[in-house]
């Protein structure tokens, strides 16, 4: 049943119930986005259709592309011709998409992704999933790259998200993800914006590809062959991920400040996980969570401030365990970390993720893992 | 031009690192000189394949970019719809167009994109050593077909202007060779002719250009030339294959 939309604007907001697709797209138009290419998959597909229309109110372009290999090297040329341009897909279309990603990884050229992620392997399921994890935060494509990856965890944050994505993406020319899931993606909730919200600041683009007019020839490639040339451009990227790393990581935290158990949950899982910190507040457990934001670069020193002490940890993911790498990682003692993980599309409950807290609090049941 | 040889603005000065009586040179260079002679170097972008074209960017005087493999007419499209006044041309081999490729060059030319496409068809894969291309003739050796092309096993060359002929969206097609200085000819006015039709705003248009291998056809570059004469033209016929 489609829910009536109906917009309102008072004091300067404009106000109206969205899908987080819809959400997602329209974050995009106000961020000066004028150029979309996609092809049907679920659990996007409203996405893609609202791009459609909104491009062509917009004056954008919009093409519906031959495949998911084509949507990605479409917003490739539009990238290096200097527009802002976004393509979206859920799990199985990503894959194809590694190919394009990569690339402009190696040219340094900004776009917005938008993975509205469901259950895999293969052609799992239409369910919503956080399997994607590994495949967005480690690189995804072949080579040494890493792209921003931005989790929302409400309608609010896939409209707010995808509208700071082409900032970090120009800030730093690279590719930026927004890594949502088919919750997020279909469900509806209310949004709301600034009618006079401004897209971010473009900067110039001297590389654009527009014409060697009065000016000498530019290409925009990832194939440096001579001797040494790649490494350098490698260590030019290695540092402008440590710059990334350094000044973007971010978290949300919901209750850590007394916590010595620290539930670590990100996008729809930990939305659930709030409130299984607010039940386990209520049995008396110094429970909190800490949300990343950013999945790459992952906020370390957020969760760091946790580690010393006692403090426990249970990573809720919507996989098999994905995310907990890095928690383990960082946390440097496996032994503290729980996992609760439901996958091909299961959702974890908020009792769930409660019984499997007050397992890993006790003692015998300490990390234990699903 | 006149009564005098030179470089074409359109061109650097770079040595090409193409092999010796390898085909490309002789295109980008009548390419180069139309690009001069209709003055729109300044306004050209162009697409690079992966292949031995890969590199071309560097001996062409203007503004070019790489794709992915076979992804250059989707790349090309990308650049084409945000900055439709410029000239935005995709330069493709075999392999690229018609095999890894043969999705993004049909659904371009469907969609009727004011791209000019210009494929240079030698039937092998130059750059990785001389495979079997999707055009490879029946009966020709190469190091993915040591038995020969042989229809029941590696099917048939592919005659891809032919298939593009029946796309609304494309308006003219033609295919030329360089085997012989009148064929060069030809080909330079195919070339100016595609892109006149964009310039023009009528859409999708290609010349295939029929080009010698003479590394992986194991032959020198003279007898190369006489093989287009003799054999390939057999298979791939010269001339307009559409002009709408």
């Amino acid at each position: 049943m489609k829910a009536k939309k109906e917009r309102t604007q008072e004091k300067g907001k404009i106000r109206y119930l969205s899908t987080g697709n819809e959400a997602c797209g329209e974050g995009a138009i106000r961020a000066g986005c004028r150029f979309y290419a996609g092809y049907p998959i679920t659990p996007q597909n409203e996405l893609t259709a609202y791009m459609s229309k909104r491009m062509e109110e917009e004056n954008g372009i919009f093409i519906q592309a031959e495949s998911e290999l084509a949507a990605i090297s479409m917003v490739h040329g539009a990238s290096a011709a200097g527009a802002r341009a976004m393509t979206s897909s859920s799990s199985p279309g990503i894959s194809l998409k590694q190919e394009g990603i990569s690339y402009m990884a190696g040219a340094e050229l900004p776009c917005v992704i938008v993975n509205v992620m469901r259950g895999g392997p293969g052609l799992g399921n239409i369910s919503p999933a956080q399997s994607d994890y590994f495949q967005a935060t480690k690189g995804g494509g072949h080579g040494d790259y890493k792209m921003i990856v931005l989790a929302p965890e409400t309608v609010q944050e896939m409209f707010d998200f995808t509208h700071k994505a082409f900032s970090l993406a120009d800030q730093y020319n690279i590719p930026v993800m927004i890594l949502a899931d088919g919750m997020l993606g279909q469900m509806m909730e209310p949004l709301e914006f600034s009618a006079d919200i401004q897209p971010p600041a473009e900067p110039e683009k001297p590389w654009a590809l527009t014409g060697a007019r009065g000016r000498e020839p530019l290409s925009k490639k990832s194939l440096f062959l001579g001797p040494g040339v790649l490494e350098k451009h490698n260590d030019k990227l290695r540092e402008k991920h440590d710059e990334i790393s350094l000044r973007e990581a971010c978290a949300e935290e919901y209750r850590t400040q007394d916590a010595n158990f620290v539930i670590c949950a990100y996008g729809t899982a930990a939305r659930i996980a709030r409130a299984s910190v607010d039940k386990l507040r209520e049995k008396g457990v110094k429970a909190g969570l800490l949300r990343p934001v950013t999945l790459w670069p992952f906020p370390e020193e957020a969760l760091k401030k946790h580690i010393s002490g006692e403090t426990a940890f249970l990573t809720v993911e919507m996989s098999l365990g994905q995310m907990v790498e890095d928690i383990e990682r960082i946390v440097g003692d496996r032994k503290r970390v729980g996992f609760y993980g439901r996958a091909g599309g299961g959702i974890p409950e908020e009792d769930e993720i409660v019984e499997r807290a007050l397992m890993v609090l006790d003692k015998s049941g300490k990390g234990a893992r699903k | 031009m006149a009564g005098k040889f030179s470089r074409p603005e359109s061109m650097t000065d770079k040595t090409t690192h193409y092999c010796p009586g390898c085909g490309h040179g002789i295109i980008h260079r009548v390419m180069c000189e139309v690009i001069d002679e209709l003055g729109i170097r300044e306004k050209t972008v162009a697409v690079a394949p992966v292949g031995c074209a890969v590199l071309a960017y560097d001996y062409w005087n203007f503004d070019a970019i790489e794709a992915a493999h076979g992804r250059t007419p989707a790349l090309a499209t990308g650049i084409k719809r945000v900055l439709p006044d410029r000239v935005v041309f995709t330069y493709q081999g075999d392999g690229d167009l018609a095999a890894i490729g043969t999705a993004e060059i049909i659904h371009a030319g469907n969609r009727g994109e004011d791209l000019s496409v210009f494929f240079v068809n030698n039937g092998v894969y130059g750059m990785t050593g001389g495979q079997m291309a999707p055009t490879t003739l029946i009966g020709q050796t190469t190091s993915t077909s040591q038995f020969t092309r042989r229809p029941d096993k590696e099917g048939y060359p592919l005659k891809i202007l032919e298939m593009m002929a029946l796309l609304p969206g494309v308006v003219y097609l033609e295919r030329t060779s360089i085997h012989s200085p009148a064929e060069v000819l030809k080909t330079r006015a195919a070339i100016k002719r595609s892109f006149e039709t964009q310039l023009a705003g009528k859409g999708f248009s290609m010349v295939e250009i029929l080009s010698p291998c003479p590394t992986y056809w194991g032959m020198d570059p003279a007898r190369s030339m006489e093989r287009i004469r003799e054999k390939v033209i057999q298979q791939y016929p010269l001339g307009v294959v559409k002009n709408n």
